[in-house]
């Protein structure tokens, strides 16, 4: 079968349609994300939402399973991003904390608990992806494309308070921003897209969505914008490649879409130095 | 009525008092300088008067229709300044934000406004270049201007000097007495006595003794001879 033959099928469409809007608004965050030092939230995160899906299977929430997985890591994510203050554990001690505990936790339940004949396979397709990007629901579909168009849209009417909390966030706080909103309101974005993206490369893999196209913009660009704009760009043509190879050469999608976005990085580090 | 007043001070952290009844006050065109030791609580000082952490005790006063979000601030570098990849223009707007409560985009007026800061800081023409290959002197006045857009008439200068050369320090030095006898009041943390006491009108010694007046009385009541004597003998 020929490419053209593949995008006949609805479910490709809808993997395309899907895989783009998520890697878009993970790279938009990841340059946040990066710049404030907290490149491994989304390793986190993703452990809690395994947790909390494992959590979700074993209650039985089946298909209604996103209304429970997503407050929960919401909450992970508030706590995380907290400003350190007070706080008894710091930065990247509790990443590590629940990150860990979330993953044994629900490997542990989904072992003890799960209706499953196939415990180990459901397990690597929620840490791989495996093929869930392939057969998706039209509803989860449009929940997708809701959540990630809400996820740019929030970050183009906020860019500028965003570029003003990433640089100097004390500085931002003392002319009067409102830093701790918008803190919370990047927590959640980030918990939307973390549970968004499981479905495409699975929870092992999200950090890369949010790690590597960031970085590689920054090995070509020097402003902010310009990151920004070449990161959603890199993003975009990656999972693009990613889903279209994944499908030619029958390769897992998650998998090959984050060997795609480690190419591109590669490249951007070597036409970075050439540059300089 | 001053725009700034503070009365019966006390600074520190979580009940740990670092300063204690600290009172002085800050006047329209005032320069003044904000000496002492170390971890005398310099820094603190300035994070209280902005809002970013509340005293202890005591009170501050904002007079002649001055606002808390009207102070400018220069605060000390962080690591994630030092490689972040941004454009001087984009930092210089920065400053604009949060003037007129919420917007979001930048209004023209805000742009010109970034203008005329960066051509008081005289670096225009560097508004499109990256702010981590700039020097550190060139990044100081980045910063500078990016404070000039949040505030007319007061600026807080944390260590402006700090890890500059010479040269650069002087033309440091030179831009802020100029913003000054423009009829900017300047607020200045340094460690540099003899500047202290080149440019300033105003002494707050913070730590031991504090004091707090004009220059004047500050070297007649010795101050300054007993502040450098335990620094190392630098001459006046």
């Amino acid at each position: 079968m020929t490419l053209w033959q593949y995008f006949a099928y609805p479910t490709v469409r809808y993997a395309l349609i899907v895989g783009v809007l998520i890697s878009l608004s993970a790279s938009l965050l990841g340059v946040t994300l990066v710049l404030k030092r907290f490149s491994f939230i989304g390793d986190g995160l993703s452990h809690v939402a395994f947790g909390a899906t494992a959590v979700a299977a074993v209650l039985g929430l089946g298909s209604s399973n996103m209304l429970f997985v997503l407050p929960v890591t919401i909450l992970c994510a508030v706590f995380l991003l907290r400003p350190g203050q007070g706080a008894k554990i710091h930065g990247d001690a509790a990443i590590a904390m629940l990150s860990v505990g979330a993953l044994a936790v629900g490997y542990l339940l989904l072992h003890l608990f799960s209706a499953s004949a196939n415990v180990a396979g459901d397990v690597c397709s929620t840490l791989f992806g495996s093929t869930a990007i392939l057969t998706l629901t039209k509803g989860e579909v449009w929940l997708s494309i809701a959540l990630s168009a809400a996820v740019v849209l929030v970050f183009l009417l906020f860019y500028n308070q965003i570029f003003a909390i990433t640089f100097d966030e004390r500085f931002a706080r003392a002319v009067g921003t409102k830093t701790e909103v918008y803190n919370l309101g990047l927590a959640v974005l980030i918990a939307v897209i973390i549970v968004l993206a499981m479905k495409l490369v699975g929870a092992l893999l999200i950090s890369a969505l949010v790690v590597f196209p960031a970085l590689s913009a920054m090995r070509l660009f020097k402003s902010f914008k310009a990151v920004t704009i070449s990161a959603g760009a890199i993003s975009v043509m990656c999972a693009v490649a990613g889903i279209v190879i994944s499908i030619l050469a029958e390769t897992p999608v998650g998998a090959t879409i984050v060997a795609v976005d480690l190419a591109a990085f590669l490249v951007c580090s070597v036409v970075g130095s050439a540059k300089a | 009525m001053a725009l700034m007043t503070c009365r019966e001070l006390s600074l520190g952290y979580d009940g740990d008092v670092l300063v204690r009844d600290l009172n002085f006050e800050v006047n329209a065109g005032d320069y003044l300088c904000i000496v002492g030791e170390n971890g005398a609580g310099k820094s603190t000082l300035m994070r209280t008067l902005l809002g970013l952490q509340p005293p202890l005790s005591g009170s501050i006063t904002f007079g002649e229709g001055l606002r808390r979000q009207d102070l400018g601030w220069l605060p000390q570098q962080t690591p994630v300044q030092r490689d972040f990849p941004a454009a001087v223009g984009e930092i210089v707007l920065s400053g604009c934000q949060a003037r007129e409560g919420f917007h979001p985009f930048y209004s023209r007026a805000d742009k010109a406004r970034a203008q005329d800061a960066m051509a008081r800081m005289d670096i225009s023409a560097l508004s499109n270049r990256c702010y981590r290959e700039l020097s550190g002197g060139q990044q100081q006045r980045v910063l500078l201007a990016r404070a000039l857009c949040a505030a007319d008439r007061l600026l807080l200068l944390d260590e402006p000097v700090a890890g500059l050369d010479p040269m650069a320090t002087q033309e440091l030095y030179h831009l802020i007495s100029e913003l000054n006898r423009g009829g900017m009041t300047i607020l200045m943390i340094s460690h540099d006595m003899n500047a202290a006491l080149r440019y300033a009108s105003h002494i707050l010694h913070v730590g031991g003794a504090s004091f707090f007046g004009t220059k004047d009385d500050y070297l007649k009541a010795g101050g300054a001879r007993r502040y450098l004597r335990r620094r190392g003998g630098e001459r006046v």
